[in-house]
């Protein structure tokens, strides 16, 4: 109880139990400024809020540059004289340069992988729910918290300048492999817009650590009376591997980041030897290029974890709700995510198998890859029983938490294709790749996503988003995600590689000519009603139907037993005690029962 | 113009399917919201089913359209692509039973446990004889393939045959540089220090190793068809990758640490072009690593033919240290007089004198 009073004196939020509601309320609105309440804010609400705004103009910004590069793809004898009206030099004659093109699959990576899919995911639900479902006024550290965000906002502030400096921003890959990221005279790209992005993404590392620090505490310490860790949601628990994935890995990538900004800028040699570029003869030597790879994939592949476990976390507990079943085998999802979350630290040289790896050493991590399919069947075959003999409510949440079901099988089982080193000889960094991950890590935690969106924005904002608009954006896009991403996986097994931007020159790969037509010419559509998402976000906060009941979704989760549009401090008087598990619906002829209900007398046992 | 249209009809679509919302939402409010939910219910359940069903039938739609532009409709060009091809096929099996059953299951139960008034939910919180059955059966399988895979791996990652062609392919921006060890089967030094492209040594051959003096140099690679050949990979700038689709391998080519690859090619170019009906055929080395702006390219070509076709190109070709001497002579008179010219320093480079002994020889 003791940290519950500090959180108090610190918000400054009167929610002492002996004041009434009103009361509490009254001085609530006295205290605060705009400035503290919606721009340096303490309240995790608000930091979320902020958190899933900023992400989604990434996402805008990203899923628009993935437009703008399809372009490209689809019509590459095309040209739109528009874009040479709006980026000049870079798409001379209407046509996107290649400097361009490569710019833009760059940035589209790291912006959906770093600035929408880790911190607009990750900051988003963890802020919101983590207090809310474990029964806690705030953060451990609401300051530290504040801090988090704005660190993401110093490096979203960053990347966004580096796109326009006069030689571009950073365009060796997502990846950015030394020694092209690190010589500017291998790519325009690796000259000043580089820079920037190791900065960036620096900040983005503090930032993630900050928040990370804070979940993880917070859900130790700061749970209510009667939640223990067997009884919190699988949202907090997939939140809580999360946080600890990120908070072990990512100071692996700052120092990846910071040895490359001082082979960049300070002449050492840790990546870089025995190297003559465009005929220059260059002094280093004795550094490994391919101990970057080492570095940045012992984050990058816990980071595609880092970007799935959440929006797992947010599936389990769309599903239970709206199948009004409880989740099946509460444990072995614990226990699944436990095993993602360390086999997801013994995995990272499968991105390897072809950089000249010792055969030895792959053969464990061809193992301990396909390892992790075990903990992913599991899951699978857990939502699938949770579905069977439910009583499925099919709300936008719902449809998403399903969608991410299948696209979730269908982008697994091709990680088994490409975790074999025998075959990864043959698909690495083919389309195969590209349609494996967009799937999998891209578009199934999108869905999660959009189900935590869908579901938890009655509370973020107390109005409904519009159902109609809603199911046109989940059917557009579950169905163009397909369409998408499945013929990419022939153009794969035809070694068609993937980062090129024309295919025309190509004997082995021209053949796919008219499938890239028909990839980005849905992709148009699907971006466009992404845009609608955004405007239905947008619109319903100010306009959506507007929530009347304490419960909408009739679901048994602490969060919904605070007050319609909870303030700072969540419930307005005591906080509730929890006397069981989260995933009460359907038991003894009873639709749903909440945690706070204690049990009743002769109830059965789950 | 036609943009701005586009742009247009864009905002129009926008404004009508807002429009449509908003009335939904209120129809749905004047109907009661019960009704709305159980309609609306089961349009999704329906949709599902017809996702699945349609979802199946384009699978099968596309794999018509695209199976045979695939490399898996025509034979593995190489001996290891073979054992790659028995691997993908295998894993293909596998995956696509469990696919094909999970989304039916999936897909199935959204339709049939639709909501329903009259049904409860089953309460079913765990069973820990089914967690046991769904973690057992995945990881027999997964040890299947993890067996097949490795032993595979070990194949064709093992250690090249005795007698393998050695042939150095060095990558850099933006295309491929072949070099062939000549008649005494070693690949003469290399110092990148040395590197000088306008002067004939783009690869930074160390021309003091003798064993360099027959070494070939070519921009494309010749092979010998059914004959192991053993690459020797460099890159000079940053990482690319040798990207060998029909052959089904690929390795990067990393500055300052050589990697290797071994295969036999199985079918000429010319076998090829009957094999896949494609009289342009070629064996293409496609960059398989982001290297920079030109890393669409990054082409090279690879010729497999018989050991006769071999012999006379090889005939043909001239040791690329002959050449460069050839033109350091033509160019020394020239040097030599400007030296005369400028005082009485001698003129002739300290590392040119045995070579020059050599060539006189």
């Amino acid at each position: 109880m003791s940290s519950e009073i500090t959180q108090q004196g610190q918000s400054g939020v009167a929610t002492v139990p002996a004041h009434d509601h009103h009361e509490a309320h009254h001085a609530h609105h006295h205290e605060e400024s705009f400035i503290s309440k919606y721009v340096f804010s303490q309240d995790h609400k608000m930091i979320a809020k902020q958190f899933l705004i900023t992400g989604m103009i990434w996402a805008i910004i990203g899923g628009l540059f993935s437009v703008l590069f399809r372009l490209q793809l689809g019509y590459p004898e095309m040209s739109f004289p528009f874009l040479e009206d709006i980026f000049g030099k870079w798409a001379a004659g209407g046509r996107i340069t290649n400097e361009f093109y490569y710019a833009l699959v760059t940035m589209h990576g790291t912006i959906l992988v770093f600035f929408v899919l880790t911190a607009g995911l990750s900051g988003t639900f963890a802020n919101l729910l983590i207090p809310l479902q474990i029964g806690a006024r705030d953060m451990a550290s609401p300051f530290l918290n504040m801090l988090s965000y704005w660190f993401f906002f110093l490096a979203s502030v960053i990347m966004f300048a580096s796109l326009f400096i006069q030689t571009g921003p950073a365009a060796g890959g997502w990846t950015i492999y030394p020694p092209l990221s690190a010589l500017g005279q291998a790519s325009e790209g690796s000259k000043l817009g580089m820079d920037f992005w190791l900065v960036s993404m620096a900040m983005f590392i503090v930032s993630s650590l900050l928040g990370g620090l804070n979940y993880i505490s917070t859900i130790l310490n700061m749970r209510t009376k009667g939640m223990s860790m067997t009884r919190v949601p699988l949202t907090v628990w997939a939140i809580f591997f999360t946080a600890v994935l990120g908070v072990l890995s990512f100071p692996v990538l700052l120092s990846g980041a910071i040895l490359l900004l001082f082979d960049r800028n300070l002449g050492t040699s840790f990546y870089l030897s025995d190297i003559v570029v465009k005929g220059e003869i260059l002094p280093n030597e004795g550094g490994s290029a391919i101990l970057f790879q080492h570095l940045f994939w012992f984050l990058g592949h816990p980071e595609v974890y880092i970007i799935l476990l959440p929006a797992m976390g947010m599936v389990s507990e769309v599903m239970s709700v709206n199948a009004r079943k409880p989740i099946f085998g509460y444990l072995a999802m614990v226990g699944s995510m436990f095993a993602i979350c360390l086999l997801a630290f013994l995995v990272w040289a499968h991105h390897m198998f072809v950089t000249g790896l010792n055969p030895f050493l792959g053969a464990f991590f061809v193992l301990l890859t396909l390892l992790i399919a075990v903990p992913s069947a599991i899951k699978v075959f857990n939502w699938l029983t949770t579905l069977w003999r439910g009583n499925l409510r099919f709300t936008p949440p719902m449809l998403f938490a399903i969608g991410f079901v299948s696209l979730f099988i269908s982008g697994g089982l091709t990680g088994i294709f490409l975790g074999n080193s025998t075959l990864d000889l043959h698909l690495h960094d083919t389309y195969f790749v590209v349609a494996h991950f967009h799937i999998v890590m891209g578009v199934a935690s999108f869905f999660g996503m959009f189900a935590g969106v869908y579901h938890w924005f009655p509370k973020m904002y107390g109005r409904f988003l519009n159902n109609t608009m809603a199911y046109i954006h989940f059917w557009v896009t579950f169905v163009g995600a397909y369409l998408i991403v499945w013929p990419m996986h022939y153009s794969g097994l035809a070694g068609m590689p993937r980062r090129y931007t024309d295919y025309s020159n190509w004997e082995s790969f021209k053949q796919f000519a008219e499938m890239n037509r028909f990839i980005s010419t849905v992709a148009m559509v699907v971006f466009a009603v992404q845009l609608l998402f955004v405007f239905n976000f947008f619109y319903s906060i100010w306009k959506g139907r507007k929530v009347t009941s304490q419960n909408p979704w009739g679901s048994n989760t602490l969060e919904w037993t605070t007050p319609v549009n909870p303030g700072h401090g969540n419930w307005p008087g005591e906080i509730p005690e929890v006397h069981r598990w989260a995933y009460d619906y359907g038991k003894d002829g009873r639709e749903y029962i909440s945690q706070v209900e204690p049990i009743g007398e002769g109830e059965s046992k789950h | 113009m036609s943009g701005y249209l586009i742009l247009a009809i864009l905002g129009l679509a926008f404004l009508v399917t807002f429009q449509i919302a908003k009335a939904s939402e209120y129809v749905s409010v004047l109907k009661g919201e019960e009704k709305t939910f159980l309609q609306n219910n089961r349009i999704n359940a329906f949709l599902f089913i017809v996702f699945l069903v349609l979802g199946l039938v384009g699978a099968w739609w596309c794999n018509e359209l695209f199976f045979k532009k695939t490399l898996l409709a025509q034979p593995a060009a190489s001996d290891h692509g073979e054992k790659i091809d028995i691997m993908l096929w295998m894993t293909i099996a596998v995956t696509g039973v469990v696919f094909f059953l999970t989304q039916v299951l999936l897909f199935w139960f959204a339709w049939k446990y639709q909501y329903n008034e009259k049904r409860k939910a089953y309460y079913f919180a765990h069973n820990n004889k089914l967690e046991l059955i769904w973690t057992v059966v995945p990881a027999i399988f997964l040890t299947v393939l993890v067996g097949f895979g490795l032993f595979y791996w070990f194949k064709i990652t093992g250690d090249a045959p005795k007698g393998a062609q050695v042939v150095e392919i060095t990558g850099k921006q933006f295309n491929w540089m072949m070099r062939y060890p000549g008649k005494d089967a070693v690949l003469g030094r290399k110092n990148y220090r040395l590197t000088d492209a306008s002067n004939g040594n783009a690869l930074g051959v160390d021309w003091e190793d003798g064993a360099s003096h027959d070494d070939l140099e070519s921009t494309e690679m010749h092979l010998v068809v059914g004959k192991p050949v053993h690459l020797v990979i460099n890159a000079q700038d940053v990482i690319h990758d040798v990207g060998l689709p029909h052959f089904r391998l690929k390795m990067d080519a990393v500055p300052g640490i050589p990697t290797t690859m071994w295969f036999t090619p199985k079918y000429t170019t010319a076998q090829m072009k009957e094999i896949t009906g494609n009289k342009d055929f070629v064996y293409e080395i496609a960059c398989d690593q982001m290297c920079g702006a030109g890393h669409y390219s990054m082409k090279g070509l690879i010729i497999v033919e018989t050991q006769e076709d071999y012999d006379k190109w090889l005939a043909e070709q001239k040791p690329q240290y002959l050449t460069v001497m050839a033109n350091r002579q033509q160019a020394a008179p020239a040097a030599a007089r400007a030296a005369a010219d400028s005082a009485k320093i001698t003129a002739t480079p300290a590392a040119a004198k045995p070579i020059a002994q050599q060539l006189t020889k």
